[in-house]
């Protein structure tokens, strides 16, 4: 066992216990919040998810513009419908009246039909396409997302719980759909509204039209206000959100042991606190826009209200004629009401500008484990192992291995013995690369670890654990893990050299039996036998197996044994058990403590001597055998 | 340390009724909204005065200028001027009203319905939980919620408002002049057979979306809770390949739910500007022959212009009431699933800890399709007889997949047996009320769970009132001193959220639980798997002392566990074949011998597997017959002194 205690902060006292709050004490401390997540989440990335959400949109510009054509088209012919039908009934009812003459109506109506069509038509193509291409960025989005937490290094990831992983990319992702499903339709109708009408009002009458953009600044001041304000609590939003969904995914991930320790109160007091935060928020930016949203209003009709006045003060004074003051008010009313619609869009965009942000500071932050730029070729891998003054440690000024030399020839078997903290499990992680080190290097067959991309390195250096993660589908499905492109019968052979062919077959569909979620469906013991034949089929030239067999019985013990002697022959392996009696497959064994090698030889040679530690231990194992 | 609180008993979901329609599940969460009925209704009233002067402020304006400034009556002017200002005024202040109280209401809905969803899972029993996918859960609390929020907060309510608002001028239409008014009128009839029509479709797509969204979900907490998995094999492509086939179905669904929408809500605006047109032409042609006046027809037609936009706004409103109808259905389906196991009436932990199988069998659910033969596989326990004596320990010995883990799920029911029945102190355990049963039977299980929690927090789960004495004592049996030198002993936060500890660091935890909820009845499921050999000694000494006062069934691979029971139980096939002491059962029954043999070296042939080393299996196993025939203590004398360790030197 090793690396107790590798989560970061453990080092850094800040926070005392009781300085968190009487209620939450028995969630525990940790250190100051904020630092814990390996993202600073707090500084605004506006800039950076604008980029981003154009990176997304890149690749349709032509189309973008297609539409962009196809709105305005869409948005002439619909405004022109209500000016059309009083042309019809001004021009074109008249002559019907007076003799019969339904040439003027008829044409009318006939240009209406083909305004109409028309406007079905482009409308249609706008909402089909811009939809799609909405879709298609989303896609593009879930891929880049999903792609970058996977190249994430595993030190990112403890830091982040996987719960606020999946709030990334399901719960923010969604956020960016509200606003490219229905944004821009409205953003665009009301824009080009507006504009026009504008136009309409300053030159129908400009000391009027003057007055009415006045608003004007009073319009930009509440934006920026709402702008200001909701970008603050949008991102909380986002962050109680994630909040909501670690919680549950946690409880749902350890289900069994909640009910099984009436866990359920304590989880609903927390899960019932996050919620309750989760309203809250919500419940502050609903305020926001309960006060903007009215108050774009108000200036509206205040507005409206003014130019009544004023602009019939004016027309009893003999300054303006009626029909001026009557068309004015009716594109005032025109010019005001999309506002509502970009007030709206206003809304959807910082909601969805808070998500863009988050995810952009994912996608921007680098793996910690980097491929290089030219990766070298492995080729022939024999598998040569080498540490090489090896430093590393999980929190700073606390080294787990203060400079470890070690060799391992290519093909020998190295078990690792040592107590709790010695630093087997880190050596384990050093050399399957999931973390690297503070300085010194490890060589595979004299390359550097660091100068090889990772999916080159994995193919040659597996390392299986305790956690056997099973993967939703059949046990068919779990092993060929190890080898995606195996055929029945290659999977069929792995579990058989592992001798988890007997249980499979005894499931009610064999070797097609779902594993249920999480596997809950195998027990502990078989897990990890799905896990070996898992490994077994990848084939690397280095496997590394820690705690891969202290669920297994011993007669599933003894055929992993049996088969690691097989398989190992060829092969480089590292392995770390605390039965002594796979320890003894091992040519060699490693006794570490505080991440330093204290004795170093092959298992009967240790056992020989009086005082060494691994006699000492082999001594107690032996008698614990009874 | 305060007592939690109580799960609410019952969810405020209506009772599915006898008939049941599309909308029924969504109707089934309004209970939700009691709770704010005083502000939901306000909230309506204000949203249909407000719709008054909304309407009222144009014909105010046209007032104003066909009265005052017409007829330059300035005094006019200002009082009618001033009364609309006011009007505008007031239409923003009721807006702010509405919106304010909106808030309130239909976040605190979202929430309840929240946390009552979240305390329903927590309830469901495993066999909900093993074949749920976790996203689907996931998906359902954060998004169908918040679908069917905003259905609450604004498309109900502006559905209402655009219904009424197409009802009253539609009247006022056919006030004004009826054949056209029937024209509009007619016109409803394809308006609603789109609606019908686009419903079914999208009433289907929509379900896919949101279903196929769960997909997703799954696939991304999948490949965040086995990132160390798909790391160690290099698998990241692998992943992402069957990643992007759940997104790509996602985006397949999405791109035909576009498609549907364009057509409908396309139509949705093409029939009002038709109806317009037929109007004008038909209007047109009542003017020439002089049944209307021209001013009628403006009239007429500026009315119905008004029309266009709620009709049109009715596809977007009807998109979301399907999608919140969709997902009200998602939501209900969990609180309608079958609660399997339920409490009992009696609400009294047991005290004795008499535990007895009887006739126990259990097949997982679902699945089971082909094997209806209830003779036939898929059983994984069948025909259980076990009685355990109060103090007593039972040690389970049998070969992986032989059913262990599955019996001892089965006493703190997690799962309930499929036939018999498990009795405590005589009592069925289906009897008591969960709390009862789990605070009398404590597990600690093969992979154990912390929660991100305090240490204490953590271990007192079973107990929240044990006092730090316990707790210290219970960290001594598990061998777990290693939380003092936590950075904050006791309180630091450990599990997912808080500080990672190793395999065997979990384990001691787990058993330190189960141990300081000083059950009646411990249940060990193996519990001692990641132990080194020291500190497994260590344990299994505490543990004894432990077990001497409880009811106790301990899952063992390894002899030295077994020696922690008075008797062992030996599991073939999922059922029990031999009950006996350790050295009774390894001196008669071979296949015991083959699960416990210690190493290669004491196969003796007895198993179906080869045998390898004759010679020193023979050796080995005389040792073996002695331990036999002098009953455990003997066992116990063998496992703790040298002399067994003597023997094997003597033998190399």
């Amino acid at each position: 066992m090793s690396t107790d205690t590798q989560a970061s902060q453990a080092d850094s006292p800040t926070t005392s216990p009781a300085s968190a709050r009487p209620e939450q004490r028995w969630r525990g401390v940790m250190s100051d919040g904020k630092d814990d997540l390996p993202i600073d989440e707090q500084r605004p990335l506006r800039r950076e998810a604008r980029a981003l959400l154009g990176s997304l949109l890149a690749p349709y510009k032509k189309m973008v513009g297609v539409l962009l054509v196809a709105v305005v088209i869409e948005n002439i012919a619909r405004l022109s419908v209500p000016r059309l039908v009083q042309v019809g009934i001004d021009h074109g009812v008249p002559p019907l009246t007076r003799d019969g003459n339904a040439h003027d109506l008829l044409v009318v109506v006939g240009a209406l039909c083909v305004i109409v069509a028309v406007q079905a038509i482009s409308r249609w193509f706008f909402l089909r396409q811009s939809g799609r291409i909405g879709q298609l960025a989303l896609l593009e989005l879930r891929r880049r997302v999903f792609r970058h937490f996977q190249r994430l290094d595993v030190s990112f990831h403890d830091k982040y719980t996987s719960g606020r992983v999946v709030s990334r990319s399901t719960n923010d992702v969604e956020a960016i759909q509200e606003m490219l499903e229905n944004g821009f339709d409205s953003l665009i109708t009301a824009v080009l509204t507006l504009l026009g009408t504008s136009i309409l009002l300053v030159t129908l009458d400009i000391e009027l039209g003057l007055i009415c953009l006045i608003s004007f600044p009073v319009l930009v001041a509440l934006s920026i206000w709402f702008r200001n304000e909701s970008s603050k609590t949008y991102r909380e939003v986002r962050e109680s959100a994630a909040l909501v969904i670690v919680q549950f995914v946690e409880t749902m991930t350890g289900i069994k042991a909640v009910q099984a320790y009436r866990r359920e109160p304590r989880n609903q007091e927390i899960f019932e606190e996050v919620a309750e935060r989760y309203r809250a928020i919500n419940e502050r930016t609903f305020r926001l826009i309960a006060i903007f949203m009215p108050a774009v209003k108000l200036v509206g009709n205040i507005m409206t209200g003014v130019v009544l006045l004023y602009g019939g003060w004016r027309v009893l004074h003999g300054h303006m004629t009626v029909g001026v003051l009557a068309a004015f008010l009716l594109y005032l009313r025109m010019f005001f009401e999309p506002m509502q619609d970009i007030t709206q869009f206003f809304n959807t965009f910082q909601s969805a500008t808070s998500a863009l942000e988050k995810l952009a500071g994912v996608l921007a932050t680098g793996p910690g484990i980097a491929d290089p730029a030219t990766p070298k070729q492995l080729e022939n891998v024999q598998g040569a192992v080498r540490f090489d003054n090896v430093r590393f440690g999980y929190v700073e000024d606390r080294p787990v291995l203060p400079g470890l030399d070690l060799e391992i020839p290519a093909g020998q078997t190295v078990a690792l013995v040592g107590t709790t903290g010695a630093g087997k499990t880190t050596i384990a992680k050093l050399m399957a690369r999931f973390y690297d080190p503070t300085s010194g290097s490890i060589t595979l067959d004299g390359t550097d670890l660091r100068d090889v991309d990772q999916p080159q390195l994995r193919r040659h250096v597996v390392m299986v654990t305790q956690e056997n993660f099973m993967f939703e589908g059949s046990v068919a499905d779990n092993i060929r893990f190890g080898k995606p492109t195996a055929s029945d019968a290659e999977v069929r052979a792995a579990a058989e050299a592992v001798g988890a062919h007997h249980f499979i077959e005894e499931l009610p569909d064999g070797y097609d039996t779902s594993v249920e979620k999480r596997g809950g469906r195998l027990s502990a013991g078989q897990r990890q036998l799905v896990a070996f034949a898992r490994a077994f089929l990848a084939d690397p030239a280095v496997l590394i197996l820690d705690e891969a067999t202290s669920s297994l019985d011993i007669p599933s013990e003894r055929l992993v044994q049996r088969a690691l002697e097989t398989v190992l022959a060829d092969r480089t392996a590292l392995i770390i058990a605390h039965r002594l009696s796979t320890v003894e497959v091992a040519d060699r064994v490693l006794v570490l403590e505080h991440g330093q090698v204290l004795e170093d030889g092959a298992p009967a040679d240790l056992i020989a001597s009086d005082d060494g530690r691994y006699a000492a231990l082999h001594r107690a194992w032996v008698s614990s055998l009874a | 340390m305060t007592a939690p609180p109580r799960l609410r008993s019952e969810p405020a979901i209506a009772p599915i009724p006898t008939r049941r329609r599309r909308h029924t599940d969504l109707l089934r969460l309004l209970p939700y909204l009691r709770p704010y009925q005083a502000r939901w209704i306000t909230m309506v009233v204000i949203a249909f005065v407000s719709l008054g002067a909304t309407i009222a402020i144009p014909l105010m304006t046209k007032a104003v200028i066909d009265g005052p400034v017409e007829h330059h009556d300035q005094r006019g002017l200002w009082v009618l001027g001033t009364a609309a200002l006011g009007v505008g005024v007031l239409e923003a202040v009721l807006w702010f009203i509405r919106r304010w109280l909106v808030t309130r209401a239909t976040m605190g809905v979202e929430r309840d319905i929240r946390k009552d969803l979240y305390a329903r899972l927590q309830i469901l029993p495993m066999s909900f939980h093993n074949q749920w996918q976790s996203g689907q859960l996931l998906s359902r609390i954060m998004n169908d919620l918040s679908t069917v929020r905003r259905f609450l907060s604004f498309g109900l309510v502006f559905l209402l408002l655009n219904v009424t608002q197409i009802v009253v001028i539609t009247g006022i239409l056919l006030a004004m002049y009826w054949p056209l008014g029937v024209v509009v009128l007619l016109s409803i009839a394809p308006i609603t057979a789109t609606v019908l029509h686009n419903q079914r479709q999208f009433t289907v797509l929509a379900r896919q979306a949101q279903d196929q969204a769960g997909v997703v979900a799954t696939g991304v907490e999948e490949s965040a809770l086995g990132l160390r998995v798909i790391k160690s094999f290099g698998r990241e492509d692998y992943v992402y390949d069957r990643f992007d086939g759940q997104v790509s179905e996602l985006f397949d669904i999405q791109v035909r739910k576009v498609r549907l929408q364009a057509r409908f809500w396309t139509l949705l605006e093409v029939i009002p500007n038709l109806t317009l047109i037929i109007v004008l032409g038909l209007g047109a042609a009542a003017v020439g022959s002089g049944r209307i006046t021209l001013g009628t027809l403006v009239a007429f037609i500026t009315m119905m212009l008004s029309l266009v936009w709620p009709i049109a706004s009715l596809g977007f409103l009807l998109s979301m009431t399907q999608e919140s109808m969709t997902a009200a259905d998602r939501v209900a389906e969990i609180f309608d699933a079958p609660i399997d196991i339920g409490d009992g009436p009696l609400g009294q932990p047991r005290t004795g800890g008499r535990l007895q199988l009887s006739d126990v069998g259990f097949h997982f659910p679902g699945g089971d399709d082909e094997h209806t033969d209830p003779d036939d596989a898929g059983w994984a326990l069948r025909h259980v007889d076990l009685e355990v004596a109060p103090g007593e320990t039972i040690a389970l010995v049998g070969a992986t997949g032989s059913g262990k883990s599955v019996l001892t799920s089965l006493i703190p029911r997690l799962y309930d047996v499929t036939e018999g029945s498990i009795r405590i102190d005589g009592t069925d355990i289906r009897e008591l009320s969960l709390p009862a049963l789990r605070s009398t039977v404590a597990t600690a299980f093969e992979d154990p769970t912390l929660f991100s929690l305090s240490v204490r927090e953590n271990l007192t789960l079973g107990r929240p009132d044990a006092s730090d004495e316990e707790i210290a004592e219970a960290i001594e049996v598990a061998q777990a001193q290693f939380v003092h030198e936590l950075p904050f002993g006791l309180d630091t936060r450990i599990g997912e959220q808080g500080m990672s500890l190793s395999g065997g660091q979990r384990q001691r935890l787990s058993l330190a639980r189960a141990v300081l909820a000083r059950p009646k009845i411990l249940v060990l499921d193996d519990t001692l798997s990641a132990l080194d050999v020291h500190t497994e000694a260590l344990v299994e000494e505490a543990l004894g002392r432990v077990l001497h006062d409880v009811t106790g069934l301990v899952v063992a691979h390894r002899a030295s566990t077994v020696l922690l029971a008075d008797r062992v139980a030996l599991l073939e096939h999922g059922t029990i074949t031999h009950v006996g002491t350790h050295g009774q059962l390894l001196a008669t029954v071979p296949h015991y011998r083959y699960l416990l043999a210690a190493d290669d070296e004491l196969d003796d042939g007895a198993s179906p597997d080869p045998v390898w080393d004759t010679d020193d299996a023979r050796a080995e196993l005389r040792c073996g017959h002695e331990v036999a025939s002098g009953a455990e203590e003997a066992c116990r004398d063998c496992g703790a002194g040298e002399s067994s360790e003597t023997g094997r030197e003597v033998r190399r």
